[in-house]
Formats: structure tokens, C-alpha cells, sequence
């Protein structure tokens, strides 16, 4: 969506969209979040055909919910893609930040807050410590990411001790995945979104006037500003007929929206591109190639703590799978799923939701039709094999035509 | 600027790596307005030179004037700072970024008011500042929103021409602009080349393309085996003189191409091809 925002100037103006370049840029990736949209609709579809209760309000709620942790570590994730790195510790981490928190707060009578803060340093400094580790010695990520996964979830193990399982009952940490706002609230939230984009949109457009540039089209303006209003009227309309809108799903998306403007809209983003893109031709415009490396671990794993805070705030307890499982495969899959390349230097943080909205439907959607983890993870994972072989095709068909 | 005084001047510059003198007392100037063509077999020391007055590697013995003042080029950010830019083979852009971007890599300007606290930057002056550019230098590019890995290679060169012109230089140093570009995009990266003679800045292009060299230059260098071995206007001279200064024997018209490494890697001569 903001990566439209990006490439829909040039859009309007030079081309008249004919069939063939359409699905050309379709396939090249340039449409992603068109491609990704169009096949979350699908997903819903099917689903809903199989079982109606999948489009409820109660269902949807439920969908938002689940996604909130996955769609969480995946933002981190993101930036370490962009970077063509991978990070394998962030299941690991989650688990483990989850844990001290619960430590902290059930054994040691801490305050929740402090608690959280203290969860999300612990995920911040093992990223930085990663990152470290990674530029300082040109250790592949992939490597010391691996070494991390098990330490941490041997370090999760460690703090949990001998107990192997804490309930949390503390209500500030509860209520952050189990808080539902009253209807009024929930469309105050949405007047919110909907100004505030108006706004971007519209300061945007005067600022590109104002210095002599071609600009989107008015109407242009008003399709994006439209699809939005009603995506977000409609998303209110139906939280609100069920518990009302989650704060787990107003964090998730403040940090989308907040990570989405650093990477996109911040000279530290346009680096982050620029290392992933051509890391020589960075540090030869003077930027701090390794500073950004372990700036990007250190967010990927904040990410990965904040996202295991959400797990188990909607647990109610962390134990000893706390950030196992699939969970590290998902948070990895759904970005790519969703348009961020594996090769680095394409992507953006949107497609952390959008990736963990279409794993999130496809897990659940599976689940109300009571099929069996077997099939769920074949299908998930033909999913992930076909949103690898797009991004594939789309770089070598990049390669091919880029240079005239 | 003081007249008379050569913008740029090395008196004397030697460059040794261990057994192999590389540099050996080279005196070499260029003024403003002027383009010099730095010609020379493989090996004979023109990337040395270049990267010695880009500050890569410190001359080991002679002085660098710089309008007229001795000045110490020891590093990279010297030769910057005292309005040397160097356009290297490579090019060194980013491909997944747009021309703006790229042409503003690493000096990304922030936005005033609001913006500022966010750091966030100002993609509109930016853009207007790039369009400027562009069109002062006649560089045509479909989109400035374009991403560099789609442009041809006579447009990514003249980006990174572009480019090393924001930090308002007074040195040009090219390292073979024109090397794998076909005939059309050769012209405009010649063209590019004049019209940075128009704005009196002194141009160094190295070439291996003698036509190219004679096409745009004014005057011409020559270095054989880390000596000078010529200095030519290119308004009295011809091929021949300057291939038998090139290759120090009568002139028989071959060009030199051959393809042994200079002692410091030109790893870049095979980066053209990749992406």
C-alpha cells in the first residue's frame, strides 16, 4: 500500500494499463500487494464456500487475535529480509522474552510494566548481540541465528526452571491481547486511521505541488483514500458486531504503520535498502554498513520479544513451547508470502500483516473444518513453495529485461 | 581561485607497492573547463593515479596542489572534502533503489518542520532537486522514480555522473565511462562529459577507447609503465603519436587491449556485465 505510494506516480503517468504489462508487473512483483490481496480473497472465499462460519464477526475476531503475535515478529523479520539476511533465533526469543516477563512479574512480584520493558530489552540485546556478532566477524546470519535458536531455547528452559509452565494472571499483561474497546471507542480509532490517511495523503500531494512535480491524479487520490475509508469502516463494522475492536490488533498495527513510515519515509530505511540492495556501493556513500546490520538484528529481535509478550498475554501462561513450534517458520513465510523478497533489498512492512493475515485465514480456516495438522502443513507449506517460486521468477525475470 | 594556477596539479607523485613502482615522478595537471584524457596500456598506472588523487592511496612521495595550495590527500574523505569526486567503473549504485534515491544515497535530505523530529525525509525537494540536476546536464531518464536496475547502462552512467556533481565538486575523475557502452549511449555519456566542461569544472576521464578519447578530450595524458610518456593537445596530435607514446614503440596503429590485471585489481572491468 505505501509502496504504491511510491510507484503510483509513475504509474499513472507513463502507462496505460493494457493486459499484458499488467500481468507482467503482476508477476514481477511490482503489483505484490495486489498479488497477495487477490489471493487472500480467494483464500476467504474458499473457506467461507466450505464453512460459513468463516466470514463471522466472531471468526474474523478471533482471526485478528491469532495473527497478532506472528504478524508482530514478522515486522522484524521484514527488515532483516530486506537486509538478505534471515534470522532464525526469533521464535527462540519471543519464547524466552515471554518468559522472563512471566518470571519477573509472577515470582519476583514486579510491576507488569516494568516487566514488559524488561522482556523487550532482553529481546533487543540479544538481537544487537547477533548483530554483533554477525557484521563484526562476516559470519553468515544464517549461522549464528541457528546457534541462537537453540541457546535461547535452551535460556527459555533455564528461566522457566523446574516448573516448566507459568500462569500469568496479572491484568495489565492479560489485557493486552484479551482488551476489546466499546463500539464508540472503536469508531473513534477508525475516524483516526481514516483522517490520519486523508492527511498523509493529502499534505503529500500539496507538498509534490508545491515543489513543481508531477503529482497522482485527484481522482487517483480519492480510490486509494476511498479503499481505505472503506476497508476500515467495514473492518470496525464487523469487530464492533462481535467483542468490539481488539488492542491486540490496534498494537499490531500501530507498529506496522510506525515500522512501515521508519523503513519507507526515514533516511535509516532508505539505508536498510541501500545495505540490502548493494552493500559496496553503500559503505562507498559513506554509510555505516555495519552499524545498520546490527541496528536491524537489534529490531528484529525487539520485534521478536514484543510479539512473544502478545503469545502469551493471549495464553495466559508461557511454558515450555512458548515461541516454538512453527511459529519462527511462519513469522519467516508470511512476509515472503506476501511480496518481501528473499534476496533483500524489496519488500515492505505491510507485507508482515498481509503474510500473517493469509497464513493466519489458512490456519484457521483449516481448523473450522477440523482438518488434521498434517494437511495443514502441507498446504501451508505449498503456499510458502509457490510465494518463493513467484519472488524467484519475479528476480530472474528482473535480471533478464532490467538492463536494456 | 587564483588564474593562472592549474586547478589540480601533482609534481613529482611516486607510488611503490613493494617491488613494483607503480607511480614514478609523474607531474600532471588539469584546469578548470578542461578535459584530459588519461590513456595508457593495462598496468601502466592509471588507476593507480586516479585512486592517488581520490585519496584510495596516499602518494608516497611529490606534492598535490590544489588551486594553487599544497594540500595532504590521505584518505578518501580529503579528496572529497576538497571538491575531488571520482565516478568509479563499477558505478557503485544500487539497483533496487530509484534514481533519486541513489542520487542522494547517503546524503538524504530531512524534512523542515514536522518532519524533522521524525527524521523523515524530503522526497519532494529531493525529487526537484534531482529533476534539476538532470535536465541542467540534458540526462534524460524515463522517471526519476524509476529503479536503477531497469535504466541502460548509458543511463546508469550518466546517474552516476549525476551524482558525484551533488557534493558540487571541481575535479571530475571518471574511471572508463564509455567501457561497454554501445555507440548512442557512448555519445551521451560524451555529451555528459562536455557539458561538464561547460560548467568549468577539470575532467580526468580515463579510457581505453582512443576515439572516445579524442572525441571529448582536450588534451591528452599518456603513462607508460608508471611514467609520463606524453601530453598531448588533442587538437595537434593523431592516433598514431599517441599509441606509439602508449606503447613506447613506433607507431604500428594496434591498439593495446590486452586483458593481464593492473597490479592493483581492476576487478571491476567484468562488473559490467553483472547486475
Amino acid at each position: 500500500m505505501s509502496e504504491a505510494a511510491v510507484s503510483t506516480v509513475e504509474t499513472s503517468e507513463e502507462s496505460v494499463p493494457r493486459p499484458k504489462e499488467t500481468w507482467r508487473r503482476l508477476i514481477q512483483g511490482d503489483l505484490a500487494s495486489l498479488r497477495v490481496v487477490i489471493g487472500l480473497a480467494l483464500i476467504w472465499a474458499i473457506f467461507q464456500f466450505e464453512n460459513d462460519r468463516f466470514l463471522s464477526a466472531q471468526n474474523l475476531t478471533n482471526l485478528m487475535l491469532q495473527i497478532t503475535a506472528i504478524g508482530l515478529i514478522s515486522v522484524g523479520i521484514v527488515y532483516v529480509l530486506l537486509l538478505g539476511e534471515i534470522d532464525l533465533s526469533v521464535g527462540a526469543v519471543s519464547g524466552l522474552a515471554a518468559a522472563v516477563m512471566a518470571v519477573l512479574n509472577v515470582k519476583h512480584g514486579w510491576n507488569p510494566y516494568l516487566a514488559i520493558a524488561a522482556a523487550v530489552a532482553v529481546g533487543m540485546a540479544i538481537g544487537l548481540l547477533q548483530g554483533s556478532l554477525f557484521s563484526r566477524f562476516a559470519v553468515p546470519s544464517f549461522v549464528v541465528t541457528l546457534a541462537g535458536l537453540l541457546a535461547w531455547q535452551g535460556a527459555l528452559l533455564q528461566v522457566l526452571g523446574s516448573t516448566g509452565s507459568i500462569n500469568l494472571t496479572d491484568p495489565k499483561i492479560t489485557g493486552l491481547a484479551n482488551t476489546f474497546y466499546s463500539d464508540t471507542v472503536g469508531w473513534i480509532f477508525a475516524a483516526i486511521v481514516i483522517g490520519g490517511y486523508g492527511a498523509v495523503l493529502f499534505l503529500g500531494h500539496r507538498r509534490r505541488v508545491a515543489a513543481g512535480l508531477d503529482s497522482e491524479s485527484l481522482a487517483g487520490l480519492v480510490v486509494r483514500f476511498g479503499l481505505v475509508a472503506v476497508v476500515t469502516i467495514v473492518a470496525t463494522t464487523v469487530l464492533n458486531s462481535d467483542r468490539g475492536v481488539p488492542l491486540a490488533l490496534l498494537i499490531l498495527l500501530a507498529f506496522v504503520v510506525g515500522m512501515e513510515f521508519v523503513v519507507k519515509r526515514t533516511g535509516f530505511g532508505r539505508h536498510v535498502f541501500a545495505v540490502g540492495g548493494n552493500a559496496e556501493a553503500a559503505r562507498r556513500a559513506g554509510i555505516r554498513v555495519n552499524g545498520i546490520r546490527v541496528a536491524v538484528f537489534g529490531i528484529a529481535g525487539t520485534m521478536a520479544a514484543i510479539g512473544g509478550i502478545m503469545a502469551a498475554s493471549r495464553l495466559l501462561a508461557v511454558n515450555q513451547n512458548s515461541g516454538g513450534n512453527e511459529l519462527l517458520l511462519l513469522a519467516i513465510a508470511g512476509p515472503v508470502i506476501a511480496g518481501t523478497s528473499l534476496f533483500g533489498g524489496r519488500g515492505s512492512v505491510w507485507t508482515a500483516l498481509m503474510g500473517a493475515l493469509v497464513i493466519g485465514s489458512i490456519s484457521n480456516g483449516m481448523d473450522l473444518l477440523a482438518l488434521s495438522s498434517a494437511v495443514k502443513f502441507m498446504v501451508t507449506g505449498g503456499v510458502l513453495l509457490l510465494a518463493v517460486l513467484v519472488d524467484a521468477v519475479a528476480r530472474n525475470q528482473r535480471s533478464a529485461s532490467g538492463r536494456v | 581561485m587564483s588564474p593562472g594556477a592549474p586547478l589540480l596539479q601533482l609534481e613529482g607523485v611516486s607510488k611503490r607497492f613493494g617491488p613494483v613502482q607503480a607511480l614514478d615522478r609523474v607531474d600532471f595537471s588539469v584546469n578548470a573547463g578542461e578535459v584530459v584524457g588519461l590513456v595508457g596500456d593495462n598496468g601502466a598506472g592509471k588507476s593507480t593515479m586516479v585512486k592517488t588523487i581520490a585519496g584510495i592511496h596516499a602518494a608516497d612521495e611529490g606534492t598535490i596542489r590544489f588551486d594553487g595550495n599544497e594540500v595532504s590527500i590521505a584518505k578518501p574523505q580529503d579528496a572529497t572534502g576538497l571538491g575531488i569526486a571520482t565516478v568509479y567503473q563499477d558505478l557503485a549504485l544500487c539497483d533496487n533503489l530509484d534514481v533519486v534515491a541513489n542520487l542522494f544515497l547517503g546524503r538524504e535530505e530531512v524534512s523542515s518542520g514536522l518532519g524533522t523530529a521524525s527524521r523523515q525525509l524530503d522526497e519532494a525537494r529531493m525529487e526537484h532537486e534531482t529533476g534539476e540536476l538532470l535536465s541542467n546536464l540534458a540526462v534524460t531518464i524515463p522517471s526519476l522514480r524509476s529503479e536503477v536496475g531497469t535504466l541502460s547502462g548509458g543511463q546508469r552512467q550518466q546517474v552516476a555522473v549525476a551524482r558525484s556533481l551533488l557534493g558540487e565538486p571541481k575535479v571530475v575523475l571518471l574511471d572508463e565511462p564509455t567501457a561497454a557502452l554501445g555507440v548512442a549511449q557512448t555519445a551521451q555519456v560524451l555529451n555528459l562529459i562536455r557539458r561538464l566542461r561547460e560548467r568549468e569544472l577539470g575532467v580526468v576521464v580515463i579510457s581505453h577507447n582512443l576515439v572516445d578519447v579524442f572525441e571529448v578530450a582536450d588534451r591528452i595524458f599518456v603513462l607508460r609503465l608508471g611514467r609520463p610518456a606524453g601530453d598531448f593537445s588533442a587538437d595537434a596530435t593523431t592516433e598514431e603519436h599517441v599509441v606509439s607514446a602508449i606503447t613506447g614503440i613506433g607507431s604500428d596503429g594496434e591498439k593495446k587491449n590486452g586483458i593481464e590485471e593492473e597490479l592493483q585489481a581492476e576487478n571491476a572491468e567484468s562488473g559490467e556485465e553483472g547486475r
